[in-house]
C-alpha cells in the first residue's frame, strides 16, 4: 500500500515502442497522491500508451515507472485492485445489460457488489440498468462505464477523455466519482484545453511520444497546450 | 467463479454457440447417413463418425468460446483486476468442456437413434468416462488455440487449422476406445490403454496450458 | 553474433555428406526385399529424425525466449522450425517415392510414423501464417513461442498415440529387417544422421546469420537515411532483433 505521502505516479525516462516506431519516450515526472495530470497531445502523441502502461496493460520497454508504491512491471499485480481506467472503450458486455456488467466487474475485483444500484442512481442510469448494454446510447454508455471504474474504489483513476458523449447534465452527475474533488489521483486525457487546465494540478504535453511540455497547471497557459497540437 | 457465470449467461442470453454446435452435429450425421449409404454402424464406423462429428462441432464452439472478449476490445476487463491469470483459462476451459457435454447430451442420443445399430446401454458408463476425458482435453487444447487466435487476423480459419492436428490423439485414443463399445455383437470391454492415452493428454496440455497461457494475456 | 564456427561446420557438413553418401552407394549392402530403392531409407529417415529434432529445438528455444526475452532466442526458434518444415517436405516426399517404390502407393496410412508425422508437419505448417498474422513484433514473437511450445509438446504425444492404434492392426510395411540392423546398415545409418543433423545446424546458422545481417542493415539504414530511409518489412523473418 502506498502511504500518504509517497507519489501516485513516479516516472524515470519512460519509453515504449511499438515496433520500430517509438511510441513514448523519456516521459520524467511525479505526481502527488490525490493531485491531478492533465496529458495533451495530438493524435498519436502517445497518450494513450501512457496511460495503458499506467494501468498495468502495458509493460514500459524503457525507464521506470512506479505506480501506488510499486514498480512496474514486477509489481503490477498489487497494483492492478487499485487503479481504475476509462478507455476509449467502455469494456462493457454488449449482450448483458448495465446491472449485469457492474456485478460481474464487482465480482472480479472483488467487492461486494451492493454499490452498484447506488453508484447507476448516482450517474442516472439506475432506471435503465437491466437492459442489454448495445441498446444504450453512447453517452449512457460512458456513464455505465464510469461506474465501473470507479466501482472498486480505486487509488489512481485514469480517464481517456472522461466528459466525451456526455450532455452537461450527466458531466456534472460524475464530477463527484471521478473529478478532481473525487479523492483518488487522477490522470486525466483531455481535448478540451480550458476545461483540463482549470482541473489539473500538473501538465504533461506530448508530441510524437516526447514530453513538450512538463510544468504545474498554475504555470501554463492554453496557448501552451495549443502549440502542441499546431 | 464469477467469470464462468459470466460466461454462462451470455451463452443463454445469445445462444450463438450450443445450439449451432448441436444443429451443425445432427446435420453431419444425417449427411454420413445418406453419403455412406448404411442406415446402421457399429464399432469402427460408428465410433469414427461419432468422433469426427463431435470433433467439428467442437470448433465450432473454440471460435465462440472468445468472441465476447474480442468485441469489446479484448481482455482488457480482465486484466485490469486482481486476478490471476489462469483463472481465465481455466474459466473458459470449464466452459468449453460445458458446450461440449451439454451438446453431447443432446447430440449422442441423436446419433443412437439415426445411425447406430447396436444399443449402446449396455456401455453407457464406459462411453461416458471415455466421452469426458476427451471432452476435456478437446476443452482444454481448444481454449489455448481460441486465445492464441484472438489476436490474429485469419482467426476464423487459425483454429481449425491449429486444432485439428493437435486434437488428433484425442481422436484416435476416443475412436478407438469407443469402437468396442458400439459393436454389433454386443459391447467388448473398453480397453484401458486408451484411457491412458487420454488421461496423459489431458495432463500433457492441461499443465502446459497453465504455464503458457500467462504468456498469451500479458504486454 | 551467430557466425561463430560456420566454416569449419560447412566443411564438416560437406565431409559428411560425401561421406555417407559413399557408403550408401557402396557399402550398405541392397535390401533382400526391396532391392536399390530401399537405400531411399538412408535419406527418409535422418530427415525425419533431425526434422522432429528441430521442431523440439524450437519449442526448447521458444521456452528460453519466453525467458529471457532475448530475442536471438526467438530468432533461433522461427528458424529451427522454419528449416524442419523444408526437411519435412523433403521427407513426405522421400516417403511417398519409398512407398510408391516399394507397395506401388504413392501414400500408405498404414505406415504409423508416416501419418504421425503428416499431422505433425500440417500442425507446424500453421506457423508461419500465424506468426505473420499478428502485426506487433512483440507480442508475435511471443505467440509464436508459445505456438512452438505447444507443438513441441505434441510431437511425442501424438507418435505415441498413432504407434499406439497402430500397432494392434497392422504390421509396420515399411521396415528394415524388422528392427534389427546388420552392422554395415547401422553404419551407413548412423552416419547419415549424424551427417543430416550437421547439415541441419550448419544451415540453420547460415540462415540465423544472414537474418541478422539483414537486420542489421536495416537498423543502419534508418540510423543513415530516417524513417523513409528504410522499405517495409518483408513478410519472410520475424522483425527486429
Amino acid at each position: 500500500m502506498a502511504s500518504a505521502t509517497e507519489p501516485a505516479v513516479e516516472l524515470t525516462g519512460l519509453g515504449r515502442a511499438y515496433g520500430e516506431r517509438t511510441a513514448l519516450e523519456g516521459v520524467t515526472l511525479s505526481l502527488a497522491a490525490g493531485a491531478t495530470l492533465a496529458v495533451f497531445g495530438a493524435n498519436g502523441a502517445g497518450k494513450s500508451t501512457l496511460l495503458r502502461i499506467l494501468a498495468t496493460l502495458l509493460r514500459p520497454h524503457s525507464g521506470r515507472a512506479r505506480v501506488l508504491g510499486a514498480d512496474l512491471p514486477e509489481g503490477g499485480w498489487s497494483v492492478r485492485g487499485r487503479v481504475g481506467l476509462l478507455a476509449h472503450d467502455p469494456l462493457l458486455y454488449r449482450e448483458l445489460s448495465a446491472q449485469e456488467n457492474l456485478v460481474f466487474h464487482a465480482r472480479l475485483h472483488g467487492v461486494e457488489a451492493a454499490r452498484v444500484p447506488a453508484l447507476l442512481e448516482q450517474v442516472g442510469m439506475l432506471g435503465r440498468a437491466r437492459e442489454p448494454v448495445r441498446t444504450l446510447s453512447r453517452g449512457m454508455a460512458q456513464r455505465v462505464a464510469i461506474c465501473r471504474a470507479v466501482l472498486h474504489a480505486p487509488e489512481l483513476l485514469l480517464l481517456d477523455e472522461p466528459l466525451a458523449n456526455l450532455d452537461p447534465g450527466a458531466a456534472a452527475a460524475v464530477a463527484p466519482l471521478i473529478g478532481r474533488k473525487a479523492g483518488p489521483a487522477r490522470v486525466v486525457i483531455s481535448h478540451d484545453v480550458e476545461h483540463g487546465l482549470a482541473e489539473a494540478d500538473l501538465v504533461l504535453g506530448l508530441r510524437g511520444g516526447r514530453p513538450a511540455l512538463l510544468a504545474p497547471a498554475g504555470e501554463v497557459s492554453a496557448a501552451d497546450v495549443r502549440a502542441l497540437y499546431a | 467463479m464469477a467469470l464462468v457465470r459470466k460466461d454462462l449467461a451470455l451463452e443463454l442470453r445469445t445462444k450463438e454457440a450450443v445450439p449451432a454446435m448441436f444443429l451443425f452435429s445432427v446435420s453431419t450425421f444425417v449427411l454420413f447417413r445418406f453419403g455412406l449409404d448404411r442406415t446402421t454402424l457399429e464399432g469402427d464406423l460408428a465410433s469414427g463418425v461419432l468422433w469426427v462429428t463431435l470433433l467439428f462441432a467442437a470448433v465450432l464452439g473454440m471460435n465462440r468460446l472468445f468472441v465476447a472478449e474480442r468485441e469489446e476490445g479484448g481482455f482488457d476487463a480482465f486484466l485490469l483486476a486482481p486476478v490471476d491469470r489462469t483463472s481465465l483459462f481455466v474459466a473458459k476451459a470449464a466452459v468449453l468442456f460445458g458446450f461440449l457435454v451439454a451438446v453431447e447430451l443432446a447430440a449422442v442420443p441423436v446419433f443412437a437413434l439415426l445411425l447406430l445399430g447396436p444399443s449402446p446401454v449396455g456401455a453407457l458408463p464406459e462411453l461416458l468416462a471415455v466421452l469426458v476425458l476427451a471432452d476435456l482435453g478437446i476443452a482444454i487444447v481448444g481454449t489455448l488455440v481460441g486465445a492464441l487466435a484472438v489476436q490474429t487476423r485469419a482467426r476464423d480459419l487459425i483454429v481449425p487449422l491449429l486444432a485439428l492436428p493437435l486434437v488428433t490423439p484425442v481422436v484416435i485414443a476416443a475412436g478407438q476406445a469407443t469402437a468396442p463399445l458400439l459393436a454389433e455383437a454386443g459391447a467388448a470391454a473398453l480397453p484401458g490403454r486408451w484411457l491412458g492415452v487420454l488421461g496423459l493428454y489431458d495432463l500433457v496440455f492441461g499443465l502446459l496450458a497453465l504455464a503458457v497461457f500467462d504468456f498469451l494475456l500479458e504486454d | 553474433m551467430f557466425g561463430r564456427g560456420l566454416k569449419t561446420l560447412s566443411i564438416a557438413s560437406l565431409l559428411l555428406i560425401c561421406g555417407a553418401f559413399a557408403l550408401v552407394a557402396f557399402y550398405a549392402p541392397n535390401d533382400a526385399d526391396q532391392g536399390f530403392v530401399q537405400k531411399i531409407f538412408y535419406l527418409h529417415v535422418p530427415l525425419a529424425i533431425v526434422a522432429l529434432g528441430g521442431f523440439v529445438a524450437g519449442g526448447v528455444y521458444a521456452i528460453r525466449y519466453l525467458r529471457s526475452r532475448d530475442r536471438a532466442d526467438d530468432l533461433r526458434s522461427y528458424v529451427a522450425i522454419h528449416l524442419s518444415l523444408i526437411l519435412g517436405l523433403a521427407v513426405l516426399a522421400t516417403g511417398s517415392i519409398w512407398a510408391k517404390a516399394s507397395w506401388g502407393a504413392w501414400w500408405v496410412w498404414d505406415e504409423p510414423t508416416l501419418v504421425s508425422f503428416l499431422i505433425v508437419f500440417l500442425l507446424f505448417a500453421c506457423y508461419q501464417p500465424l506468426r505473420f498474422s499478428i502485426e506487433d513484433p512483440e507480442r508475435q514473437a511471443r505467440y509464436a513461442a508459445v505456438f512452438a511450445i505447444i507443438g513441441g509438446a505434441f510431437v511425442p504425444l501424438n507418435f505415441l498415440a498413432v504407434r499406439l492404434a497402430d500397432s494392434l492392426i497392422h504390421p509396420r510395411v515399411l521396415s528394415t529387417t524388422g528392427g534389427s540392423m546388420p552392422g554395415e546398415m547401422r553404419i551407413t545409418f548412423l552416419v547419415s544422421v549424424v551427417a543430416m543433423i550437421v547439415l541441419f545446424v550448419t544451415l540453420w546458422k547460415y540462415e540465423l546469420t544472414s537474418k541478422h545481417a539483414g537486420m542489421q542493415l536495416r537498423a543502419l539504414k534508418r540510423r543513415l537515411g530516417g524513417e523513409d530511409a528504410v522499405g517495409p518489412l518483408s513478410r519472410t523473418a520475424p522483425n527486429q532483433v
